[in-house]
């Protein structure tokens, strides 16, 4: 049977938040062998949650902090937050306590059979527990170490503190968009950031494990989530190096002035308020695509010739927004959304995420997959692997992990620690599958 | 076999793609590899990548040598420019699929087949060969021909729903953010595929949807989706930051967004330099976030100590005190900025056309096998002849192929 595409790769994941586990996800999709190294004495913040006993309150709270299987904390919340639980397939978990001698020199056997070593903490974290690159090479000389720290581990924010949406702050995405009529301050957080430093770090490491094929070197990479997001900016970068242009945020309106271009009320069995308002975004990118459309709705009267051309249209843009938005709204979206497309004209329902399990497409492509986690919490529908290989279809190996729960693979197949050992060490602490007590 | 690593230049030296991909996410993909070393050979239409009538243009003026889309997508790359619908066109990308590790595509779902150039005869040809296929909604299921943009992918895959403001329409990202998201998935699809064939021996066909890598992606929408499985809650819009000390603040000069300082009242006290402020009882208390009073004096409080201060005098604060902190910078800004100039993340290159270009460079560093530095996005055509040559053409052949409008060469 051909192996998956990274099969015999293990990573040591020490990853927080996002953009960290998205990427030791897709490695783990792909076939490495991933495993997740926690500590029960140190809660993580905003990795398995905010804090390892939440207040029971705090199932009152808005989606997602305060969305909880069944609407119960139950028994071990942290291996089922809604924010994070869905980067955590097809990973392992092993837990030892690294402030600890002893937790450090488990670790380095560890490493001593590993392959990459991927983190994306502020650069001194790793560093104060004694984890640097040239410990990690003095066990194993053509290991590879994935660093993605937030601005670059040099410099003056080298230890400036961010999740994605400051890194885009500071990147210069969140000036970039909302209406141009609304402050900076009725932007929504995003966090665009974490997928761009995720998916590259993925690559990064791959093209590091094709460079150790060839070479049979090892290599440290530094990931400045900030500067990898660059790239959803292009556009705005391009104008500047090229005409000195400082770019305006344009809400909704296409960077490339194609119009009609927007999002379009549709019929709605609600408001807002309950997140039961409809709408369909539609893109005329070309003239034909304009015909199309003026054909769907039956070639109203305004629809006069002048608008067969992009310039007759950017001329009207306000009017054929208004006249469009008044069509649109008669329709349910997706009835709207299969006249239009069938017509040819780019066209899809603005889905709000409940709504997700009932659409055809994402049906047919079987995105979503019940499991079944630790602890009997029921059985949910998670996100699978969204790259599909024809020879190999990525799986999900390993539903989303508990911490701690390949302890007794990890510590007894992989260091080769016997029974006795084994229970020492959980009565010392480094085993464990709940936080300790003392851990808020 | 050990390789002499100064041969090397950037960690994908000698990996040879086929790229037929166009406008945004497949380029993004395949740029990402040319850049780290890969000999990438665009093929394009006669006319060139539709990208190429897509702004910025230098001085507004339209000319598919002067877009600016088409350069930041496609640096690094070699361009031939092909009629796919030439009858000579599918003998040619048989010759250049011969002498490729990758072929990567974004065209219409089934437009290779048609040309006899599809996967099953790549696979067949070519047992270690991958084709990475970007496609809007996936090569199955029932939209597989439906048509999208940036806009269309974001509002269905993507959580635009929950951007903006309760009272208008939901509103996108810049750009084509989400398009340059995907594209960064499809190179993740790309690497994972080459390292299948030389490392197994086996050539896979990915299918990359660009929905799919919405809907599977890291941004809000999976948790909203696992909020409303869960628990029956939706995310909704204009919530993401109502109430606490997670939004986007007005300071002196500008701007600063800030996550969560209301969890840490110890670093928000050292932040403002107040150990007495919010040092009373009351705060501690559980769900005092939640109570509106309490609420608006943190906000008083917050708002009175930025607006004296400017976004980078804030920003300093909050490093010190390990505050969630970021500025909001524009471009312009950014360009000026020291910390990134003296990390190198800005390259230059000057370009026929477009003159000295300085954008942003090497998505990562890499310490055994360096960024070879991007090169210039090429000219329509500009390597026709020498890829041609490259596949077994000989000088004849070539300019037969060029003056039967098969081929175009600048």
């Amino acid at each position: 049977m051909t192996p998956l595409p990274l099969e015999g790769v293990r990573v040591l994941d020490f990853c927080v938040v996002w953009a960290g586990p998205f990427g030791t996800m897709l490695l783990g999709d792909l076939g490495a062998e991933v495993i997740k190294v926690e500590n029960p004495f140190v809660m993580q913040p905003m990795t398995r949650g905010t804090r390892a006993h939440p207040d029971p309150a705090s199932i009152q709270a808005p989606a997602p902090a305060g969305a909880w299987p069944g609407n119960e904390l139950g028994p071990r919340p942290w291996n089922y937050t809604t924010t994070f639980v869905n980067v955590y397939r097809n990973k392992k978990s092993v837990t030892m306590d690294l402030r600890r001698p002893e937790g450090m020199e488990l670790l380095a056997r560890l490493v001593a059979q590993s392959d990459v070593i991927y983190e994306n903490n502020a650069s001194e974290t790793l560093p104060k527990l004694g984890i640097t690159y040239d410990w990690l090479r003095s066990i194993r000389e053509d290991i590879i170490m994935l660093r993605a720290p937030a601005y670059g581990s040099s410099g003056a924010y080298e230890n400036a503190r961010a999740l994605g949406v400051h890194l885009e702050s500071v990147m210069g995405h969140t000036l970039l968009r909302g209406f141009a009529d609304h402050a900076p301050t009725e932007t929504t957080p995003i966090y665009s950031g974490d997928y761009m430093a995720g998916t590259q770090g993925a690559l990064a490491v791959m093209m590091a494990l094709w460079h150790r094929r060839r070479t049979g070197e090892g290599q440290l990479i530094e990931l400045s989530q900030a500067e990898n997001a660059a790239g959803i900016l292009a556009q705005a970068f391009m104008d500047h190096a090229i005409n000195g242009r400082a770019t305006e945020r344009r809400g909704n309106d296409s960077y490339y002035d194609a119009v009609p271009y927007g999002v379009y009320p549709c019929r709605s069995p609600g408001t807002a308020e309950t997140g039961d308002d409809r709408w369909i975004s539609i893109s005329v990118l070309s003239d034909d695509q304009w015909s199309a459309l003026a054909g769907a709705m039956g070639e109203p009267v305004w629809a006069t010739p002048d608008l067969e051309e992009l310039a007759g249209r950017q001329a009207r843009r306000d009017e054929i927004d208004r006249e469009l938005a008044a069509w649109t709204a008669q329709f349910d979206d997706y009835e709207l959304f299969h006249r239009l497309q069938a017509a040819g004209v780019p066209a899809a329902p603005v889905l709000e995420a409940s709504r997700v399990h009932d659409d055809a497409q994402i049906q047919a492509r079987g995105l979503f997959q019940h499991q079944d986690l630790w602890d009997d919490i029921g059985r949910y529908r998670y996100l699978s692997p969204f790259l599909r290989f024809s020879e190999t279809p990525l799986t999900v190996r390993q539903p989303p992990v508990a911490m701690g729960e390949h302890n007794e693979y990890v510590y007894k197949q992989l260091l080769g620690v016997d029974d006795d050992e084994y229970a020492r060490l959980e009565a010392e602490g480094h085993i464990a599958m709940d936080f300790d007590p003392s851990v808020p | 076999m050990p390789e002499s690593t100064a041969e090397l230049k950037g960690p994908l030296a000698g990996v040879a793609v086929l790229d037929l991909t166009q406008y945004i996410a497949g380029p993004y993909a395949t740029k990402l590899l040319a850049d780290a070393g890969a000999d990438v050979i665009k093929v394009e239409q006669l006319q060139g990548d539709p990208s190429r009538r897509l702004g910025p243009f230098k001085d507004d003026r339209p000319d598919r040598e002067t877009s600016g889309s088409f350069y930041y997508f496609n640096t690094s790359k070699r361009s031939l420019a092909l009629d796919l619908s030439h009858q000579m066109a599918p003998e040619v990308l048989g010759r250049l699929i011969d002498r490729a590790d990758l072929v990567v595509e974004s065209l219409r779902p089934g437009r290779l087949d048609e040309l006899g150039r599809g996967w099953a005869w790549v696979h067949q040809q070519r047992p270690e060969v991958s084709m990475v296929s970007v496609t809007n909604f996936g090569l199955t299921g029932p939209y597989r021909d439906y048509l999208a943009s940036e806009l269309v992918l974001f509002g269905f895959g993507g959580e635009m729903y929950s951007m903006g403001t309760p009272d208008r329409e939901p509103v996108r990202m810049f750009g084509t953010a989400a398009l340059v998201e995907s594209g960064s998935a499809a190179a993740v699809a790309a690497m994972g595929a080459l390292t299948s064939g030389a490392l197994h021996g086996v050539g896979q066909h990915v299918d990359v949807s660009l929905a799919d890598s919405q809907l599977g992606g890291i941004d809000r929408r999976h948790a909203w989706i696992m909020s409303y499985e869960y628990a029956g809650k939706k995310g909704l819009r204009g919530s993401g930051s109502v109430g606490t000390g997670s939004a986007v603040y007005p300071c002196a000069d500008g701007y600063v967004e800030l996550t969560g300082v209301q969890l840490r009242l110890d670093r928000l006290q050292d932040m403002l330099g107040h150990p007495e402020w919010l040092d009373d009882a009351r705060w501690g208390q559980p769900g005092a976030f939640f109570d509106p009073d309490l609420v608006g004096e943190f906000q008083a409080l917050l708002t009175g100590w930025l607006i004296e201060r400017t976004k980078r005098e804030v920003w300093a604060e909050a490093q010190r005190a390990r505050v969630l902190c970021g500025p909001l910078f524009t471009v312009a800004e950014l360009f000026a900025d020291e910390h990134f100039r003296e990390r190198g993340f800005w390259q230059r290159n000057d370009h026929a056309a477009l003159g000295s270009v300085e954008i942003p460079g090497r998505p990562f560093v890499m310490g055994a096998s360096p960024w070879p530095g991007a090169r210039s996005a090429p000219l329509l055509g500009e390597d026709s002849r020498d890829v041609l040559r490259e596949a077994g053409y000989d000088a004849s052949e070539i300019e037969r192929l060029i003056a039967t409008r098969a081929v175009g060469a600048s």
